[in-house]
């Protein structure tokens, strides 16, 4: 069946698997809409934008870099120290788009690291991100000697706050972001390149593409993105934990997985990862309706992940 | 057809060296080409005429030599480097990323790229149908990944984006070792078609009746060194044999030691 989509002109795999992440989001929308009466209305599914939001953040770079053949553990730390950093430049009254900038940066430079670490030190991605995962925790903490920083200015927390057309900004900023890097990854020759060292980084590297220059650009990227996801957060909490964003890394991979990256490399998509972490925040925002236990939620979505991985192994083929 | 020799070589390489660990993978060999000639590179495994090739398409740094292209002296550093001087390589392994379709494998990193910066898909795949209509006619799934083609049609995306990149200095290692009997024909006219275009080829092969078929010289290695370079008219399957296991040239005496 696959195959016959493939020979259409405008059917691509790609395509394909992100219909089946779609029915997939829509079977479990329809469920609990039959379960709970509140659970497709307007504000409800406004939640779970909103509830989904940080997630995908994360989840954009973190596709990015699971296509190139990686894996980004550090997300979460790096998210926290840029969010430290930042707000402690706020409370020291740098100007708020200057130290958005600055709390950016911090996580491009851990990108950067993590990224020459594995394309120029020839480090595995995993090692070299369970490394990051310590090393960025661990100066999120010294930095601020385990205590939060509060006094965050309004005009930054109005930002992360805010509405248009009743749309919450968060969640205006995420689908910006995740327009950019579909573009990135589909319309640019650094897609190609993403593509083309996770699918073969051999007949990469000989056809010319800048192989660890690629594999660094996709460590900085999910760098940046964990750095906005954590402005988001702190804009929204008012003060910035350096214990933030703990197994971010894990959502993030769940909703790659989901949407059909391939944890081997070469594979994935932008608009499936989308889907998988509304898939993920429907779920939890259903069950809570539902006044499930926390630790069934827990349950639920370790079996949706496993079943869509199943789904994914049946459908492909091999 | 007679290849006039008394020209510029089209590629030289000189005295090349490489040695990995203390050993010499590659001693002391000289090697050329000229235009419309193909050139059999035979020895066993490990006799060193990958390494030597990947000097040339830029895989390998030597450690000695020099290589001169039209005569001019050259440097080459990376696989880029190789394409500017339009040395083309087709890979053994036929090194395509499967998971990416015919177009993106032709055009991989030098994809034609829109004026507004993005990549041009459409521009891209008419270009494919266009060089594949002419190797391979009969090329159809535009739109599949390439891990969905046979041996024979991924060799002819494989030599399609070389000759779309006017290739002058062909490498191809084993180019027929995966392909049935028609596509080894294919392959073969494919090679008549480009010599007649001037195109200079190094082919490498362990298969001594693949290069007697398809070769005009054949050099052959043995332990890192060259045993000889040989015009194919006048030596028998016999003769190269005895030169890829003996080490020796033809007329030496293999029982001299």
């Amino acid at each position: 069946m696959n195959n016959i989509l493939t020979k259409l002109p405008f059917v691509s795999n790609v395509r394909f698997r992100d219909a089946g992440t779609l029915v997939g989001l829509l079977l479990i929308a329809l469920v609990f809409s039959i379960l709970s009466p509140s659970f497709l209305t307007m504000p409800n599914i406004g939640n779970i934008l909103q509830q989904s939001s940080i997630n995908a953040c994360i989840a954009l770079g973190m596709t990015l870099v699971i296509i190139s053949g990686g894996i980004d553990l550090s997300v979460g730390p790096v998210a926290a120290l840029s969010a430290t950093l930042g707000a402690a430049m706020m409370v020291a009254g740098v100007p708020v788009p200057i130290a958005m900038l600055g709390a950016i940066a911090v996580g491009v430079s851990c990108g950067f690291v993590n990224g020459a670490l594995i394309a120029w030190g020839g480090l595995q991605p995993f090692i070299v991100t369970l490394g990051g995962l310590s090393l960025y925790r661990a100066l999120a903490l010294i930095y601020t000697g385990g205590t939060p920083i509060f006094g965050i200015p309004s005009e930054f927390r109005s930002i992360a706050n805010g509405a248009v057309m009743g749309v919450p900004t968060p969640v205006i900023i995420v689908a910006i972001l995740a327009l950019i890097a579909w573009v990135v990854l589909t319309k640019t020759p650094l897609g190609e390149y993403l593509m083309a060292v996770g699918g073969n980084p051999e007949a990469a590297r000989v056809a010319g593409v800048p192989v660890s220059l690629t594999k660094i650009s996709a460590y900085m990227i999910s760098g940046a993105l964990a750095s906005i996801a954590s402005l988001i957060l702190i804009g929204r909490l008012g003060a910035a934990e350096p214990t933030l964003g703990n197994l971010w890394e894990l959502d993030a991979i769940a909703a790659s997985a989901i949407g059909g990256a391939s944890l081997m490399g070469g594979r994935g998509s932008i608009v499936g990862t989308l889907l998988g972490c509304v898939i993920l925040g429907a779920l939890r925002n259903g069950l809570t309706l539902l006044n499930v236990q926390a630790f069934y939620q827990l349950l639920a979505t370790g079996i949706i992940i496993i079943v869509a991985m199943l789904i994914d192994r049946a459908t492909s083929g091999k | 057809m007679t290849i006039d020799r008394s020209g510029t070589p089209l590629v030289e390489m000189r005295n090349m060296s490489i040695s990995f660990g203390g050993i010499n993978a590659v001693d002391d060999v000289s090697v050329d080409l000229y235009p419309g000639e193909v050139v059999g590179l035979l020895g066993h495994n490990g006799a060193g005429k990958s390494t030597l090739i990947k000097m040339l398409s830029g895989a390998y740094k030597p450690s000695g030599g020099q290589i001169f292209v039209d005569g001019n002296p050259v440097q080459i550093h990376s696989p880029r480097d190789a394409r500017e001087l339009n040395i083309e390589t087709i890979y053994q392994t036929l090194a395509l990323a499967d998971n990416l379709d015919a177009a993106s494998n032709l055009f991989l990193g030098r994809e034609l790229i829109s004026p507004l910066g993005f990549v041009d898909d459409a521009a891209m795949e008419a270009e494919t149908r266009k060089i594949m209509g002419r190797l391979n006619p009969n090329f159809r799934k535009f739109a599949a990944p390439v891990s969905a083609l046979s041996g024979g049609q991924r060799q002819s995306v494989a030599i399609a984006r070389a000759v779309y990149f006017n290739a002058r200095i062909l490498i191809m290692d084993e180019p027929t070792a995966a392909l049935g009997p028609h596509e080894t024909q294919m392959v073969a006219e494919l090679i008549q078609q480009l010599k007649a275009e001037g195109i200079g080829i190094f082919l490498i092969d362990h298969d001594v009746h693949a290069v007697m078929e398809l070769c005009d010289r054949a050099s052959v290695m043995k332990n890192g060194k060259l045993v000889g370079t040989v015009d194919i008219p006048d030596v028998t399957d016999d003769d190269l044999l005895s030169m890829i296991i003996l080490g020796k040239k033809p007329g030496e005496d293999a029982n001299a030691d």
